[in-house]
């Protein structure tokens, strides 16, 4: 019985099962072609087309939870929302290996290149199972899978104190957040008896007034989220993991594992404590546990946290770190008014933001290849040096800071809409302001890349494959700024939960 | 209504010239500054020809082009023009050629890069006075942020960075709060007409009747966005920082043009949008516009440096034209109108000449100067009657806004007390002691410095960019209804609708 439903669920999780055979794969071509290790990326980048496009195909298949057994429903659960989060994963770790390719900073360590692609390759299952899971036990190995890769990966560079730092901070910081999750989760467990999100719905649904245990463990769940999105104030390894670690494993960490974070609250949010939704898209919540409460205070606390540290840091790639804080902020913002119109609006962002910033960091990237710093004093008058670099990072700070006609604006506009739609003022003023301070930050680099003169005449150039892939991230910044219908209704189609 | 390309066509040239400029060699600069003069040459060309065909007694706008943009959200490109705009679009074609004549020599490095962002500047300016739709307008009013932070940061004089950063926060913490109400107001445009709209006619059928309450708080957000780009007392101080420092073009840009984008946005979004509370608060924001003319007037007395005294003459003179908008009567917003023009014309020319006499000895102190105009005739005369315009002397162009917006503010209802008149008076009478001393110090008496004998008089290129800014200055002055007229009926028309409701 258990066995047949083991089986014919098997088709469901296609994807995961092409990810996992890429990391077998990937550690089997290492160790068979020891002198080879050119060809690993473009192996794994194969990997993730074939994952990609057994995703796609799964679009068209009739939604259903696998690992479906007797009473207790599945472990997860594909529906367009993870079909969603699952491409832009897929999509920003082919970026990610791409750049990869193109880091100096990795060419020190080539002989370890085997465990780097097969390391992001964990990554990427342990996020496929996030943005799906519906089972606590499920949740958090996933978590776990996708911690215990990147903390790695942070620490990569072993000859780097920064990097070997970075590693060390990331794993002490997680092991706490990770063992206060746990308990949380066992505190439902024992409350409920059941791991499951939907069964875990059917009790939650029936308490009418806030319970001091299930708050108090839901709290601590939270705080695993809260970790893995870098929500203030579980985001002190935020600035030093991002700064320490590659460039590339930065902008991964900053955009991929953050939107299964997302992903996963979300969900969590969402599956647990719905009773129903009301006409204009707002969902009604069980009151076992006040959510909105809770996440005002971390939306704002994250955004101006981050705003305002972003403001005192020199080195580019922190602030980058800081501003991702930030960000998470906004989109927390959206998410505070639990609605539909809120989610639609973490999604444009994620799309927005993933773009962006992965832009931003590949700059960041190639900058450090020619010059070796990421000093912000460093980069005066770059932008006359590397002409075509200087303008697209001009363009992808100006949509991270929200301006129009970039893509950032969009993303804005969406979290405005959505929190207007409440309507909730302060809050959309306090995100108004905090902008303008993110302003200030982002528009210093565009001041030391052209405001200011090089202290050393020099010419930079490029291959024409980083260029081209500078191009790829930043045209679409300015397209969708200006053309962002058919991201909407993307957006609006990967809302459908499965069950709602 | 019938779509009418011509606007998009008067926006896309300066674009596509501006795109265009980055194909041209970097080393080839002459070429590069012909073409960029050549294009905003065809932008004003364009201009006239809407002028030609723009009928002043129709209410309501015409030349509209209106294509559906993003269905979903009902957001337009909606492009359209009437009274109020058809003046500031051919303020802004006619402004944007004589600059780019100006600084021919004074921006020796980086042409293309110069070249570029002030055309990419003139397409923001013709967005915002075009646009139709808050969406699009909000784009062009942000974007245009982004050029003018580049000529200030890169062009400008010493503390050029510090002034482009301030520009550059100050606008947007405005236009963000901005950003905002107008999102408020498409969402509450939503439960009213059954479905989100950007779309500016509709909106102004939702925002009179938005509860009252909240109808004073979006108020105050648009104004406080538009307040800081005109700018109100006491939300100035951007404004010294970023003229001085700014090269003479981005400084005839900004006095000429983009100030009056400000006032511009008063009269288009905050005056019919939220009307109840535009003549609630009426009273006070003509105070501070009186304060403004005071204050700016005073402290124009009291500065060493001529270009920071125009830029504060500017404060003063555009408390005039946001005394003019909150006097609600039909004098008044057409003297605010004119006025508008006006200032740019004014101001522009002063900072035009300011800036000439800078390329030659590079100082602005009024102390460095003395008995110039025994050496240099033909600039001493521009620059008296170019001050004599702005001080508003009868004939020429201050007089015509600045006796209308004094007359209208006699007679307003709203504001119920002449007193505010009487201040706004002493304000012309200031005026006329800080531009006629500068010019007595600057121009008269003995030569106080040797190296001024060698100064060299107007040539062809300055006299150029400076007749025909002189031929306007007279010409409105002499026969002012040739523009009274194109902005009458919008001018009648919507105080008649604010005082009705």
């Amino acid at each position: 019985m258990v066995i047949n439903t083991i089986f014919n669920s098997f088709h469901l999780i296609g994807p995961e099962i092409a990810v996992a055979l890429l990391l077998l794969a990937v550690v089997i071509f290492d160790l068979a072609f020891p002198k080879n290790k050119k060809f690993l990326p473009w192996l794994t980048i194969t990997g993730i087309i074939v994952a990609g496009f057994l995703t796609v195909k799964q679009y068209s298949l009739e939604s259903g939870f696998v690992f479906e057994s007797g009473n207790t429903q599945g472990l997860i659960v594909i529906d367009n929302f993870a079909f969603f989060f699952k491409l832009l994963i897929l999509g920003v770790s082919l970026l990610i290996i791409l750049f990869s390719v193109s880091s100096e900073e990795l060419k020190n360590c080539y002989d370890r290149a085997g465990e780097y692609y097969t390391l992001i390759t964990g990554m990427i299952l342990g996020m496929f199972f996030m943005v799906s899971t519906v089972d606590l036990i499920t949740l958090y190995i996933s978590i776990e899978l996708v911690s215990f890769s990147s903390y790695v990966l942070a620490g990569f560079i072993k000859k780097s104190k920064r990097s070997s730092e970075a590693g060390l901070k990331y794993i002490i910081y997680g092991a706490v957040a990770s063992g206060i999750m746990l308990f949380g989760i066992s505190l439902v467990f024992g409350y409920t008896g059941t791991t499951n999100f939907y069964q875990i719905n059917h009790i939650v649904v029936h308490s009418l007034s806030p319970d001091f245990l299930l708050s108090l463990a839901f709290i601590l769940i939270f705080v695993g989220f809260g970790y893995k999105i870098s929500a203030v104030p579980f985001h002190f390894w935020t600035p030093d993991v991002y700064e320490g670690a590659p460039t590339t494993i930065t902008a991964y960490l900053s955009v991929a594992s953050k939107a299964a974070g997302f992903a996963l609250l979300i969900r969590f949010v969402k599956i647990i404590f719905f009773t129903g939704i009301d006409e204009n898209g707002y969902w009604i919540l069980s009151k076992a546990f006040n959510w909105s409460y809770l996440l005002i205070i971390i939306s704002v606390l994250t955004m101006t946290v981050g705003n305002f540290a972003a403001l005192w840091q020199n080195n580019v790639k922190r602030m980058l770190a800081y501003s991702s804080i930030a960000h998470a902020g906004y989109m927390l913002a959206a998410l505070t008014m639990l609605s539909e119109q809120g989610l639609l609006a973490i999604v444009v962002y994620f799309v927005v933001y993933g773009l962006t910033n992965l832009g931003a960091f590949y700059i960041v990237l190639l900058i450090h290849n020619k010059t070796g710093s990421e000093e912000i004093d460093d980069y005066d008058g770059l932008g006359y040096q590397m002409p075509l670099m200087g303008v697209a990072m001009t363009i992808l700070l100006v949509s991270l800071t929200g301006l129009p006609p970039t893509a950032g604006f969009i993303g804005k506009l969406y979290v405005f809409i959505s929190i207007l739609d409440a309507p909730h003022y302060t809050l959309a003023v306090i995100v108004a302001l905090n902008s303008v301070v993110s302003l200030y930050y982002y528009v210093r680099i565009i001041k030391h890349l052209y405001l200011n003169n090089p202290k050393v005449e020099r010419e930079f150039t490029f291959p024409v494959t980083q260029t081209i892939l500078v191009l790829v991230l930043t045209i679409p910044v300015i397209i969708l700024g200006l053309y962002f219908g058919p991201l909407l209704e993307m957006g609006k189609v990967s809302l459908r939960m499965f069950g709602f | 209504m019938e779509n009418n390309i011509i606007t998009s066509v008067l926006l896309f040239v300066p674009l596509v010239g501006a795109m265009l400029v980055l194909l041209f060699p970097q080393k080839n600069a002459p070429l590069i500054r012909f073409w960029g003069l050549f294009v905003s040459l065809v932008t004003f060309v364009v201009s006239m020809v809407i002028y030609t065909g723009f009928d002043p007694s129709v209410s309501g706008f015409q030349f509209v082009h209106k294509i559906a943009w993003i269905p979903s959200l009902n957001i337009t490109y909606y492009l359209g023009i009437d009274g109020l705009s058809i003046l500031l679009i051919l303020l802004t074609t006619f402004i944007t050629p004589l600059s780019l004549i100006s600084s021919w020599k004074s921006t020796g490095h980086k042409v293309k890069e110069f070249t570029f962002f002030m055309l990419l500047l003139e397409v923001g300016m013709l967005g915002v006075f075009l646009s139709l739709d808050i969406f699009l307008f909000y784009i062009f009013w942000e974007a245009m942020l982004i050029p003018m932070y580049f000529i200030i940061g890169i062009w400008g004089g010493k503390r050029r960075i510090y002034a482009s950063v301030k520009f550059f926060i100050f606008t947007m913490a405005g236009s963000l709060v901005m950003l905002v109400a107008m999102i408020w107001l498409a969402v509450y445009a939503s439960e009213q007409l059954g479905s989100f709209t950007t779309n500016l006619l509709d909106l102004y059928k939702v925002g009179p009747n938005v509860p009252h309450n909240i109808q004073s708080w979006m108020f105050l957000a648009f104004t406080l966005s538009f307040a800081i780009k005109v700018p109100l007392f006491p939300l100035h101080t951007w404004l010294p920082d970023a003229h001085v420092e700014a090269p003479t073009a981005g400084s005839v840009i900004l006095a000429g043009v983009l100030l009056k984008m400000g006032t511009y946005g008063l009269i288009r979004f905050c005056l019919p949008l939220f009307p109840q509370s535009s003549i609630q608060f009426a009273p006070y924001i003509s105070v501070l516009a009186i304060i403004g003319i005071i204050y700016g007037a005073l402290v124009a007395m009291v500065q060493s440096d001529m270009k920071k005294l125009v830029a504060y003459s500017s404060v003063a003179h555009l408390g005039f034209v946001v005394l003019g908008i909150f006097a609600f009567t039909e004098e008044a917003m057409q003297g605010a109108i004119i006025q508008m023009v006006n200032h740019g014309l004014s101001t522009g020319a002063l900072f035009l000449l300011v800036g000439v006499i800078y390329e030659r000895t590079h100082t602005r102190e009024i102390a460095d100067y003395g008995g110039i105009a025994k050496i240099v005739p033909v600039y001493a005369t521009a620059l008296m009657f170019t001050s004599l315009s702005s001080i508003g002397l009868p004939g020429l162009n201050g007089f015509i806004g600045e006796f209308l917006i004094l007359l209208g503010t006699f007679k307003s209802s709203v504001l119920g007390n002449w007193w505010f008149a009487v201040f706004a008076t002493s304000g012309v009478i200031f005026a006329a002691v800080y531009l006629l001393w500068m010019y007595q110090r600057v121009c008269f008496g003995k030569v106080t410095h040797d190296k001024l004998n060698k100064l060299e008089d107007l040539n062809t290129r300055e006299l150029v960019t400076l007749l025909p800014i002189f031929v306007f200055i007279v010409w409105i002055g002499i026969y002012p209804s040739t523009f009274l007229r194109l902005s009458e009926v919008f001018s009648n028309s919507l105080i008649n609708y604010i005082m009705k409701i």
